[in-house]
């Protein structure tokens, strides 16, 4: 079942289309992958799922029905690219205020921050002052903030920027955690190898449109380009052969672009007839980097202030 | 509802916990009591200092019994010396200054009398020194044109004029000076208050946005909801003040005649033993419960709540256009104290004249009225001009608060240059680009 669907939606500002006709759906339960580059529309579609701004047109369903912000504001944690919290709060109070603001009642609230700053090993910091906190460890307060009223759907933006290895892992566990748990969550990023590594499915999108949608693996199998790699001893002279090219050569490793009719047995035949030892053989698919920079490339980096009546 | 009552007592709480809200509360007044009884206290005493004057009477003026009422000053009447011989020795003789009083006083040489000292003299001394000299003259020539000097006194009385005022009821006593204070006091507090109250307001509304947490806010609650909880939550913070001053003080009239209970019977007894000083007391008490009570007090709230609230969504409006410059704010705050200091100006003008058409105008304008309709709320003033001052400062209250809710929530989440003025009235009157 999706539990939210987006159904052409637009959001023109005074210079610029944000967002122009974007529709996908998001499936419950999945972690799902927003990627674009800076100024694609992101944050302002990420606005738009969260209640923040009124789409000027087209639908939002969120759980079914169309999306309410008073109502379903409480099923939605959102973590913003720009952090924010109160400096002169202590954090404590401060995860408590949030988490009453979403809708829940002073207990509730209460229980579920101490879970979670348990869980985060966070205990310790109750009655310090954000002020006092690293940038890490406010960020760490953040992700709490957002999850604590255990929301349907969390829509998380960059929420690695500025977190050790140790504690961004920390996170990632989190996040699996709550995925398992049948949370959906929104990835919004454009750190690659966090996406091809979390993400189940992704939509691509740039100056205000979608370019892609798609599970991580298909999307992978559409871009890729016939390219195996070897490991083998190979000489030079073994290589002259019609059935594919010549990507990159190392005396111990090979990069081989097929042909589009041959298949990997010919080539696997071609090597044995020529008493060549294959250690190991298998396909290289794209990095979802490569066909993100592949897409982007040639649209100009940032956007252009156009004018829109 | 709930939600906005959350924000509401997050502002409130933040900011009564603080340190910083005790010690002003409390300190504020102690130091404009302080401050007010010290130059009460100094104003009384005059100069503790004795001023030891050596007087050379060669015009036999005083004929050695000097006029005494002035006690701070002492008179030395010195003899077989010169003026030029004694002024090198007065000082060595310890006294501060020396007079001298040249013998031709006819008028025709034009001998000026002379007060040597060592360093300037203050004015008071001064003007001590001639009064003691013109009383002794005029005495002098009174009594050698056949007049004696008490019946002159006798029919030299001051004047002192009572205003009675005829009303419906019948005779009532006006008090102009204690009605004055308390108008004045009241502008001048609600003035305050506005500024003051307004500023934390915006302060409020400007470090939401720049610490990003308005995001995070807007999320959970409608940005309307995030602006009137702040200013209903500062103006509580308001109003609490307000309340502990008034406990302050009343606590005070009763606390100190038990601390001190010395005082009270000195200030009966000794010190005041010149009628004046007692009888300005008697005036103040009398005037202040000539003076409507209740209805200052009523009305006090209603303006400092309709004025408050008026300019408190203003200046959140500002504070969330304003991004960290803090001259970007200097520039858009201006316009908007502009009316409150012309307000001020028209208090201090309806005080004086409650009844002119300036002060009439500036009661009935909404941005001004807070400020002047408490200077005039003393006096009697027709109903229909109260009435109308509160239903336009309701109705602009509202305006206000419809137009600047617009302006807020675009602007708290815009971030980068600031909106021009056009930019923002459009966003003013523009559809609803977000939530409600």
């Amino acid at each position: 079942m999706d539990i939210l669907e987006l159904q052409s939606l637009k959001k023109y500002f005074a210079t610029q289309k944000a967002v122009d006709d974007i529709s996908f759906n998001i499936k419950e339960g999945s972690i799902f992958g927003l990627l674009g580059p800076n100024g694609a529309g992101k944050t302002t579609l990420l606005r738009m799922i969260t209640g923040i701004f009124y789409p000027d047109s087209g639908n939002i369903i969120f759980n079914g029905k169309p999306f309410n912000p008073m109502d379903d504001i409480i099923n939605i944690g959102y973590m913003p690219e720009e952090r924010g919290l109160y400096k002169k709060m202590k954090i404590g109070e401060q995860a408590l205020y949030l988490a009453r603001l979403k809708g829940m009642s002073k207990n509730d609230a209460m229980v579920s921050v101490k879970k979670w700053f348990v869980k985060l090993e966070m205990e310790s910091w109750w009655n310090k002052k954000v002020e006092d906190l690293s940038k890490g460890m406010s960020q760490k307060l953040q992700f709490v903030t957002t999850v604590v009223h255990e929301p349907k759907l969390i829509i998380l933006d960059e929420p690695f920027s500025g977190l050790d290895p140790v504690n961004a892992n920390l996170i990632k566990e989190e996040i699996f955690n709550l995925s398992k748990n049948g949370s959906t969550i929104i990835f919004s990023t454009h750190r690659m190898e966090q996406v091809e590594e979390i993400c189940d499915h992704i939509v691509l999108i740039n100056k205000g449109q979608k370019l892609l949608d798609g599970t991580v693996q298909k999307i992978k199998q559409d871009f890729k380009e016939n390219i195996y790699k070897l490991d083998a001893k190979v000489m030079a002279e073994q290589l002259m052969t019609y059935i594919f090219d010549v990507v990159k050569f190392e005396p111990n490793q090979l990069l081989l672009k097929l042909q589009k009719e041959t298949t990997t047995n010919e080539l696997l035949k071609y090597f044995i007839n020529q008493n060549v030892a294959i250690h190991s053989f298998n396909e290289v698919l794209p990095s979802l980097n490569d066909i993100f920079i592949k897409l982007v490339e040639g649209t100009t980096a940032t956007r252009q202030f156009q004018n829109i009546n | 509802m709930k939600k906005i009552k959350l924000i509401i007592s997050r502002e409130y709480f933040t900011r009564v916990k603080k340190k910083s809200f005790l010690i002003t509360t409390i300190l504020v007044p102690l130091v404009i009591i302080s401050f007010y009884a010290a130059i009460i206290a100094i104003t009384i005493d005059g100069d503790n200092e004795k001023q030891n004057v050596a007087v050379l009477d060669d015009a036999h003026l005083f004929n050695g019994k000097p006029d005494t009422s002035n006690k701070s000053m002492v008179f030395t009447f010195i003899s077989n010396e010169t003026e030029k011989s004694f002024v090198n020795k007065y000082k060595d003789l310890g006294y501060q200054s020396f007079l001298y009083l040249p013998g031709d006083t006819s008028g025709k040489s034009k001998n000026k009398f002379v007060l040597h000292s060592q360093s300037s003299v203050s004015l008071s001394t001064m003007s001590a020194i001639e009064d003691i000299i013109n009383n002794t003259i005029r005495t002098k020539q009174l009594i050698s044109n056949g007049i004696d000097p008490k019946e002159f006194d006798k029919l030299t009385n001051n004047v002192s004029l009572d205003n009675t005022i005829d009303t419906k009821e019948g005779e009532k006593k006006s008090f102009a000076g204690v009605a004055y204070a308390v108008s004045y006091g009241c502008g001048l507090l609600i003035y305050m208050m506005m500024m003051i109250y307004g500023t934390q307001v915006m302060r409020g509304v400007t470090e939401e946005k720049t610490n990003r947490i308005a995001e995070v806010m807007v999320s959970s609650v409608k940005p309307f909801q995030l602006m009137m909880g702040k200013i209903l939550g500062i103006g509580a913070v308001g109003l609490t003040q307000f309340a502990i001053w008034i406990i302050l003080i009343v606590g005070m009239q009763f606390a100190i005649p038990l601390i001190f209970p010395d005082m009270t019977n000195h200030i009966n007894s000794s010190n005041l033993n010149n009628t004046e000083g007692v009888s300005m007391v008697t005036t103040a008490l009398q005037g202040l419960s000539s003076l409507p009570i209740t209805k200052i007090i009523l009305s006090f709230l209603f303006y400092f709540l309709g004025g408050y609230l008026t300019y408190a969504s203003i200046f959140a409006a500002v504070g969330s256009v304003v991004s960290e410059d803090q001259q970007e704010a200097q520039q858009l705050v201006f316009p908007v104290i502009m009316p409150i200091i012309l307000g001020f100006v028209i208090l201090t003008k309806a005080v004086n004249d409650p009844n002119s058409s300036l002060a009439v105008f500036g009661s009935l304008f909404p941005l001004t009225s807070p400020i002047v309709m408490m200077g005039r709320i003393t006096y009697d003033i027709p109903v229909w001009q109260i009435g109308l001052s509160m239903i336009l400062l309701i109705g602009s209250f509202l305006f206000f608060t419809w137009i600047t809710g617009k302006i807020y929530r675009t602007g708290i989440l815009m971030y980068g240059k600031k909106p021009s003025w056009k930019e923002m009235i459009k966003w003013a009157f523009a559809k609803s680009n977000t939530k409600k």
